[in-house]
């Protein structure tokens, strides 16, 4: 009690500061300046070892040499502990080209665990990043996070409670993301305003959202081309933990793959199961509730030719987060009903429309067994929501699978 | 290599006469300092190896050819003072560049030394320093600032950048508690202070001299080039005027007499607020202090271009510089609010609360500052307090 109430009083005073963490231990200290020279003094070809254990370090390690591997004994042996840091705010920060990190774990950075910006060739194996106080206010935003970069290979590897993404991929192109596992997060796994990525073989479970794939305004280049399957996504229910005013803070509790005003997105063969807002949600920029209400010129805010098939829903749907969703769930379904597996706003780009419709190579095709679409009417306050299935009958061309080029 | 022949005469005279004039200003003084030195590569183990700043006599003296300079709005480093340095071979000049940084010889050193000045009642050997922007008192006697009064001032490092064959490198030293000699900090260090101003009100924090990777983190301000890159000596930061031994006068005018800089212009001469100067306009005062504080990153060739918030003094483009935007990748730093910036509401604009924050993963600048800036929090907050209209349309 009296802890909150002073947590309270320093959110509102300027100026007002936490109490420095601990000092590091001599073996620490000792420990964190090795670390840091090799960092620094690596050159390409390098492997730098992390020894079996846990150790504590105070400031963000960061790489700035193409070429090096950083690699430990193994996600659950060689964990590097960032809770008395003082500096960062990264766990680990790379600017490098063909840069490997594996089995290793990254705990309680201050800031994003691992972020990796503008660099190519980039891979990610049995890396673990994780809050260990599980979801909470004051974890970091992004697990896994490589922004601006090409081919990137995240794989067995995961990430638990982040306040945004747990593994989030950005502005960035030619991606593979599999047997992953994300748990606790806001968002289990997100492609945002990335190109050709796939998504495969994950678990995403016990997250606010599972797998979202969007595309923001403002950004250096606007995402498409993504491929969701063989995952595993289920009971993502977590109430939703991100920050206000941040894209996930938006995402229903209960959301198993989102895309949001993403075009060529293609989900397939995926296990999604008792996500209680919906299995899959397709969203617009606009049924986000960003107080932003200009985007910027260029960019798309509708999700465009997006491909629904073959994938194994069961339960979900069943109690939607919010009030406003509980009562549509009630007045459509009933209190023991759910929502269709398929939750679309709505929001449709008129200017595209050729005879009332999108032209085939743009719609969105839901051919998926028993699985229906509600189409909740956003553009009209939500006034009349309807269940369809007959429309969304199509078929789109499949889209390439991802090739991640050789290393040179 | 050798310095060549291109001495400009000034200097070479300087040089020639220097010898004489110590012996006959310092009799019975037992060394003459060796001159600056460039190291064209490698990591000397200890400041004086560079003969830049020395602490002798009880005072820090730039070496003879080592110009002292000071910026119209420095970047925030936890109310540290700092006293800053150019210095290049004999014979070679910078190129004056009206934006970026000048373009600097081959053997140019910087140095910039962080200190406080010390603590109303205490002496060294304690955590406390004085927050204070006074700086008369730091440099001894004389009225000019040419050398720091160590009996008055704590030094805690000094960084030094140097343009090499290859490009700029940044090497920390780390002064040791006697004031005698700073030495090779290249993990950087963290050392508990406290900050005791007029009042005798308390904040205690740990200053944290960046490591050489850390060093890039702010000095790399093109996230493709890679290059480091001074980020103080350009030409609108320089462009005002310095108590030098031998009277006050512009620095860039100075520099350009010195042969430290050739191609300044005549007139028209771009020149930044005083962000600290009431009497200046707000608006650039404001833009002044974005532009030091957050443009290295923020900036559409930094390594914060992935959130597309452009924060130059330059930029024009408003939403860019944050108006009415949505964060990209704040995380928990939005502090719930939903834009970076909504003009009029600064209580609800991001941008304000990240610079309130003093905590790893809330705070901006990221790294660089442990403790909050109150004057620039101010500014900050009667910049966007004072912007007319809103985020409805």
């Amino acid at each position: 009690m009296r802890k909150s109430a002073l947590a309270a009083l320093c959110a509102l005073a300027a100026g007002c500061s936490q109490s420095p963490p601990p000092p590091p231990t001599d073996a620490e200290a000792a420990f964190e300046k090795k670390l840091q020279e090799q960092f620094l003094d690596a050159k390409p070809g390098d492997v730098i070892e992390i020894p079996a254990g846990t150790h504590s370090l105070q400031r963000v390690l960061t790489l700035r040499a193409d070429g090096v591997t950083i690699r430990g004994a193994g996600a659950d042996k060689s964990i590097l502990s960032f809770k008395k840091q003082v500096s960062g705010p990264e766990g680990i920060l790379v600017y490098a080209n063909d840069f490997t990190i594996e089995h290793l774990a990254i705990e309680d950075s201050k800031g994003d665990g691992l972020k990796i910006n503008d660099g190519t060739n980039i891979t990610i194996r049995d890396v673990r990043v994780e809050w260990t106080a599980g979801p909470s206010k004051d974890n970091g935003a992004y697990g896994i996070y490589p922004v601006k970069c090409r081919n990137v290979l995240i794989e067995d590897s995961s990430s638990f409670g982040a306040r945004d993404a747990g593994i989030y991929v950005g502005q960035s192109q030619d991606i593979v993301v599999r047997r992953n596992r994300a748990e606790r997060n806001v968002a289990g796994i997100e492609i945002e305003n990335s190109v050709r990525a796939d998504v495969y073989e994950n678990t995403a479970t016990g997250n606010t959202g599972g797998i979202l794939v969007f595309n923001m305004p403002d950004l250096s280049q606007h995402g498409e081309h993504t491929r969701v399957f063989k995952n595993k996504v289920v009971a993502n229910n977590l109430g939703n933990f991100g920050a206000k005013g941040t894209a996930v803070a938006s995402v229903p509790a209960g959301s198993g793959v989102i895309v949001t005003s993403n075009p060529r997105v293609e989900i397939f063969d995926n296990d999604i199961a008792d996500n209680r807002t919906a299995n899959v949600i397709i969203a617009s920029y606009f049924i986000t509730n960003f107080a932003d209400k200009k985007p910027t010129e260029g960019y798309d805010p509708y999700p465009k030719a997006i491909h629904i098939y073959g994938n194994r829903f069961s339960g979900g749907g069943d109690s939607p987060d919010g009030l406003d969703w509980k009562a549509l769930k009630v007045s459509m379904f009933g209190l023991g009903g759910h929502f269709p597996d398929v939750l679309w706003d709505g929001f449709v780009d008129v200017k595209a429309l050729v005879d009332g419709q999108y032209p085939a190579g743009q719609r969105i095709c839901v051919r998926n067994g028993d699985a229906e679409v509600l189409n909740v009417d956003g553009p009209n306050g939500f006034k009349n929501p309807k269940v369809g299935k007959q429309e969304f009958d199509c078929e789109l061309p499949p889209l390439a699978p991802v090739e991640l080029k050789e290393k040179a | 290599m050798s310095p060549g022949n291109l001495i400009p005469t000034s200097r070479r005279i300087r040089a020639a006469l220097l010898p004489l004039l110590a012996l006959a200003t310092l009799a019975g003084c037992a060394r003459t300092p060796e001159p600056a030195r460039y190291f064209a590569e490698g990591k000397p183990a200890r400041l004086s190896d560079w003969h830049l700043v020395e602490a002798r006599g009880g005072r820090l003296v730039p070496n003879a050819d080592v110009v002292p300079y000071d910026l119209a709005t420095p970047l925030f480093s936890d109310y540290a003072h700092k006293f800053r340095t150019v210095w290049m071979p004999e014979g070679t000049t910078a190129k004056y560049e009206p934006e970026g940084p000048f373009d600097f010889p081959v053997g140019t050193v910087l140095t910039k030394t962080f200190y406080y000045p010390l603590a109303a009642g205490e002496g060294h050997g304690t955590k406390a320093v004085a927050r204070t922007y006074d700086v008369a008192r730091d440099f001894s006697a004389g009225g000019t600032h040419e050398a720091l009064d160590l009996a008055r001032v704590r030094l805690i490092e000094t960084r030094v950048l140097v343009r090499r064959d290859h490009g700029w490198d940044a090497i920390p030293y780390v002064w040791n508690a006697a004031q005698t000699e700073a030495e090779l900090a290249r993990t950087g260090d963290a050392i508990p202070l406290e900050l005791v101003d007029e009042q005798g009100q308390r904040e205690a924090f740990t200053y944290v001299v960046p490591n050489e990777n850390q060093c890039a983190g702010c000095h790399v301000a093109n996230v493709k080039a890679k290059q480091i890159e001074p980020l103080g000596p350009k030409a609108r930061h320089l462009n005002r005027d310095y108590d030098y031994a031998d009277g006050r006068r512009n620095q860039l005018a100075h520099w350009s007499a010195k042969g430290y800089l050739a191609g300044l212009p005549a007139r028209d001469l771009p020149r930044d607020a005083d962000w600290h100067d009431a009497s200046q306009p707000l608006e650039a005062r404001a833009r002044a202090y974005l532009d030091v504080n957050c443009s290295q990153c923020h900036s559409p060739t930094g390594p914060a271009n992935t959130t597309a918030l452009d924060l130059r003094g330059g930029a024009t483009d408003l939403r860019r510089l944050g108006l009415c935007k949505p964060p990209v990748a704040a995380g928990r730093g939005t502090g719930d609010r939903l834009l970076d910036i909504v003009p009029g509401r600064p209580d609800e604009s991001i941008l304000l609360y990240r610079m309130v924050s003093d905590e790893p993963g809330v705070m901006m600048p990221e790294m660089g500052r442990n403790t909050t800036h109150r004057e620039g929090v101010e500014l900050i907050r009667a910049w966007i307090a004072a912007m007319p209209g809103n985020c409805d349309a």
